[in-house]
């Protein structure tokens, strides 16, 4: 992060001595609460960058604390990472409409969204940041928020695996898609009779650098095998697994569902390669480790459990401030009591950004970072 | 003075006798351990014109030192200096002693002492050899001094390390650091009591004086023979016999002899022929990634010639080749670290029966595609030569679609020489059945085993040989655009085969090939290289992250390169896009 000692000048950008004495009004203001902040005029106190979950329910916290935010995102839409989902676990319950809620929560007159806009650098003001975008316009803030979130592994990096290559080889993501659509198919149009699972794609594999595990994608597997058993209960379904990780609420009692009630099978062993056959299936190699005999078999699809790896903007700004932690998330100032804090006071973090996380988690995440915020601001 | 004899030419008369004495028993102790094949050639090329070509390059090498200038400027200078200064030192005392006594006779040792036998003549014709002598000392000095500063500051010469050396080897080379020293000495000191010296002697003689000359000249010249006769005793016990085992591996080489699989006599005059000029140091990935500095070609070599221990040294390296391709002495250092790296009591025949009933295809006028074991990991590759067979509407047979049999090499690579025997012989079978007579592999390594390992009477060739030939013949047209590319030389493609211009022409015809830092045989490895089973896998990644900055230096759009196992070593680490050749192709057809 660039460090700028001399207060700078322009138009647009208020002056860090300006900053200040806004700031301090507001807080006689908050303190003494004589009168409401709408009737005020206002610096903008708190920028987030990133519309997820996270993001979004920390802007949701900071207004009901009347606290103004200005939320950036570089998609044209907010909350696209859980929106291209369909089902969501543990309860099945509707991504999109999730999305929609928390989306709708933002149309608030505190909160300022701007969307298709990526902040591209942080720059170190005394008591205060300037996030610049992408269009060049610098923002001056006293506090930010990180909320940039993750980015699904692209499992072209695993072309063992022929993602990109044979068109029965899908990702976890283009699954949830088929699954919406309500149209499971195999390459030639048909109805699957068989389909595959992979686990740990570009987790827990130090080949492509990845030694953490995801998370989310064995109990990800677990739901979209039911899903598919739901609508398509003819077609078999296997999970390859290194070893499950089952680790929530719930979790375990539907991967005793999926396999007492559905027939999921599931095997341990990594699948090698995969290559398509003459019908334009797909050919997998592997080994059944638990009876210790090589396998081949012939599968319509192959869905690769994609992992999540940390966004490029949560690996660029991170870097950039000097936040950078294991594997390109950020690195929060200790794990059990500042696990919002980083070590430059007035930046906090929350989400994906820093690991790997479940929805729930992220949202309670922001939460906690909103909470955090209000603190430092009242001090 | 016109004696022969004084008792000091003792020591260096012994030394010479000693040196020739052991390098002729040692190597005919040699040559009678050359193989049967090996002798063959001899036999055959002894007498024939390969002599000449072989005694250009003696003169070129030996003296001149020619590939290591071509590497190092300095470095050339300091070896040519001393070797060519000391051949012409021995040449021109000789011309200078046979001149001066018009045919009498004279003492062997003469020529070297010249100046303390022949002191009584005043003639043109000394004066001028004595000129020249001097001259010719002079050279060597420089080279000696050059040497002598490179050992203190290894900086001098351009190397970065110097090898580390042993005791013995050590007081050798002092001595050979004082031979050129005392030889100055002695003669200023007989050209301060004769007036025979040159421009060097006789100045320096003079500054001596000709009472100190007086005693000092008998010790000094004393001295001077001690130091060569100590030099020329241990010579052929050290590293400096590659002086002379260097020219005869050259004539060796020039008769047609190469490392076999097993060690032979010859391997013995490749090891003596090291000079430990430490540029393979400086070429090891292992030492500038990992700081590993104790396995390159200069110890192992080293600790195979003095018997010690160096299992380490055998296993740990990744046979990319970068030092044997720019060793000035040309050794096979991977084929010698192969032999060594024989694991007789591992190999078994017993587990490859399931190969036996593989079946061969009738593949006349078709050619044979083998994608081989590391293309199954990349189908892009595979996908995309099926597509060009397609376009070109060249019928194929994918010999190892369904069931895989490897090529061997990585077997071979790793000591398994009965094991890849066996492979070898089985895909023989297959490829001689199938009665194809052209085989095209995407694997640089499968392609190296096929062109040198097997002896195929057919045509082999690496899939981007056979796109340029296709793109020459027009069969394939290729859209050109500003696309930049960067591309990675693979080690077995490159340096292992000589295929360098083939793919750079492909790419050219189809984007903007870009120049990197290092490239052709000065590439990188990408770390993957299946030659080393002893790294982890994180020092593996330090040097493929070498590989990679040398090819993100002048960011690229894309990285090319045309070996599947550089593909997957890049792809794992970057989203920047990574691809083969011939995937490139098929992206950019017209
Ligand atoms: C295949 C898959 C299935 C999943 N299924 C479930 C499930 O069923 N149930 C569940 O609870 N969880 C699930 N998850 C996890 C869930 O998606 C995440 O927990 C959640 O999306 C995290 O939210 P976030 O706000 O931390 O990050 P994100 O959702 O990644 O949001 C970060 C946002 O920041 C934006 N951004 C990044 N950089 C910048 C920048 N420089 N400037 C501006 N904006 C920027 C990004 O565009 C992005 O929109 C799944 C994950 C995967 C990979
Ligand atoms: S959650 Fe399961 S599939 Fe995902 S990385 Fe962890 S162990 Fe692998």
């Amino acid at each position: 992060m660039k460090e700028r000692e001399k207060p700078v000048h322009g138009d647009d950008n208020p002056k860090p001595r300006e900053v200040k004495r806004r700031l301090k009004s507001t807080k006689r203001i908050s303190r003494r609460k004589r009168l409401e902040f709408e009737e005020v005029e206002l610096p903008l106190q708190v920028a987030i960058i990133g519309g997820g979950v996270a993001g979004m329910e920390a802007a949701s916290v900071l207004t009901e604390h009347r606290c103004p935010v200005i939320l950036f995102e570089a998609r044209p839409e907010l909350g696209v990472n859980v929106k291209n989902k369909y089902k969501i676990f543990p309860d099945f319950s509707d991504a999109g409409r999730l999305v929609e809620t928390m989306t709708k929560a933002m149309d608030h007159p505190l909160i300022t969204v701007n969307k298709d806009t990526e902040i591209v650098e942080i720059i170190r003001e005394p008591d205060a940041y300037t996030l610049l975008d992408n269009k060049g316009v610098p923002h001056t803030v006293p506090a930010v928020l990180l909320a940039s979130g993750y980015e699904p592994f692209d499992a072209k990096r695993k072309e063992e695996l022929g993602f990109g290559i044979y068109e029965g080889v899908i990702n976890s993501l283009q699954l949830e898609d088929m699954l919406r659509e309500h149209k499971v198919l195999n390459s030639l149009g048909e109805d699957p009779r068989r389909i595959v699972f992979l686990q740990c794609v570009g987790s827990r594999d130090e080949k492509v650098g990845n030694h953490y595990c995801s998370k989310i994608c064995c109990i990800t597997a677990v739901k979209q095998a039911i899903e598919v058993k739901r609508q398509l209960p003819d077609t078999e379904v296997y999970v390859f697994y290194m070893d499950l990780r089952l680790w929530g609420q719930g979790y375990e009692e539907l991967y005793r569902e999926a396999q007492e009630q559905y027939s999921v099978r599931f095997v341990r062993g990594r699948i090698s390669e995969a290559a398509s056959t003459f019908d334009g299936r797909v050919q997998i190699k592997s080994e059944d480790t638990l009876l210790g005999q090589p396998l081949k078999m012939v599968t319509d699809l192959l869905v690769l459990m994609i992992g999540m790896e940390a966004s490029p903007g949560t690996q660029k700004l991170g870097k950039t401030c000097g936040l950078e932690g294991p594997y390109g998330f950020v690195r929060s100032k200790s794990p059990h009591l500042e696990d919002n804090l980083s070590d430059k006071p007035g930046f906090f973090l929350a989400g994906t950004c820093k690991r790997p996380m479940h929805i729930a988690e992220a949202v309670n995440d922001g939460r906690a970072a909103a909470l955090e915020i209000i603190k430092y601001l009242r001090k | 003075m016109s004696s022969n004899f004084h008792p000091f030419v003792l020591p260096f008369t012994i030394g010479t006798l000693a040196l020739f004495s052991v390098l002729i028993l040692k190597y005919n102790k040699w040559i009678s351990k050359f193989d049967r094949q090996q002798k063959k050639l001899i036999r055959r090329n002894l007498f024939t014109g390969k002599l000449i070509p072989a005694v250009w390059e003696m003169i070129n090498e030996g003296l001149f030192h020619k590939k290591v200038s071509r590497y190092n400027r300095r470095l050339g200078y300091m070896h040519r200096s001393i070797a060519l200064g000391w051949f012409l030192l021995i040449s021109v005392g000789f011309v200078e002693t046979v001149f001066h006594f018009q045919g009498r006779g004279h003492a062997p040792w003469i020529g070297v002492f010249f100046r303390f036998f022949v002191r009584d003549n005043q003639t043109l014709s000394a004066w001028i050899f004595a000129q020249i002598m001097d001259l010719l000392l002079l050279y060597i000095l420089s080279g000696v001094t050059m040497a002598v500063f490179k050992s203190i500051f290894s900086k001098t010469v351009g190397m970065r390390k110097t090898t580390r050396l042993k005791l013995f080897d050590t007081s050798l080379r002092y001595s050979l650091w004082s031979i050129f020293p005392l030889r100055l000495l002695s003669e200023s000191a007989t050209a301060a009591l004769a007036d025979n010296g040159g421009f060097l002697t006789q100045s320096l003689g003079n500054l001596m004086g000709e009472r100190f000359a007086g005693v000092v000249e008998l010790p000094l010249w004393t001295l001077y023979s001690i130091a060569l006769g100590l030099f020329l005793c241990l010579l052929p016990f050290s590293r400096f016999s590659h002086i002379f085992t260097e020219l005869m591996l050259i004539y060796f080489r020039k008769m047609g002899l190469r490392e076999r699989e097993k060690p032979t006599g010859f391997t013995r005059f490749e090891l003596s022929a090291c000079s430990r000029c430490g540029i393979c140091i400086d070429n090891c990935p292992l030492d500038s990634e990992l700081n590993i500095t104790d396995i390159q070609p200069v110890y192992l070599i080293r600790d195979i010639r003095n018997r010690m221990p160096h299992r380490n040294a055998t296993e740990n390296c990744l046979m990319c080749n970068r030092c044997e391709s720019d060793c000035p002495v040309g050794i096979q250092i991977s084929e010698i670290r192969r032999q060594e790296r024989d694991k007789k009591k591992l190999d078994t025949h017993d587990n490859y029966g399931y190969i036996e009933d593989v079946q061969s295809f009738n593949a006349i006028g078709r050619v044979i595609y083998f994608g081989g074991c590391m293309s199954h990991l990349t189908p892009g590759i595979t996908e995309s030569m099926k597509k060009i067979f397609d376009t070109v509407g060249q019928k194929y047979w994918m010999m190892d679609e369904e069931r895989t049999i490897c090529c061997g090499r990585p077997l071979l690579q790793q000591g398994f020489f009965n094991q890849a025997a066996e492979l070898r012989r089985k895909n023989t079978q297959l490829i001689m059945e199938s009665r194809s007579k052209t085989l095209v592999t995407s694997c640089p390594i499968c392609y190296q085993s096929f062109r040198k390992e097997y002896n195929l009477p057919i045509k082999v060739v690496h899939h981007t040989e056979y796109i340029v030939t296709m793109l020459r013949l027009g069969k394939l047209r290729l859209n050109r655009s500003e696309l930049r590319l960067a591309y990675h030389d693979p080690c077995e493609l490159g340096r292992g085969c000589g295929i360098y211009d083939e793919p750079r022409e492909v790419l050219s015809a189809l984007g903007q090939l870009l120049k990197l830092e290092q490239e052709y045989k000065n590439s990188l490895c990408c770390g993957y290289n299946l030659g080393n089973t002893v790294l982890e896998l994180d020092q593996q990644l330090k040097v493929r992250d070498a590989s990679l900055r040398n090819l993100t230096d002048s960011h690229p759009d894309v990285i090319a390169t045309a070996c599947p196992l550089c593909k997957k070593a890049f792809q794992h680490s970057t989203t920047q896009p990574i691809k083969d050749v011939a995937e490139l192709v098929v992206e950019n057809l017209r």
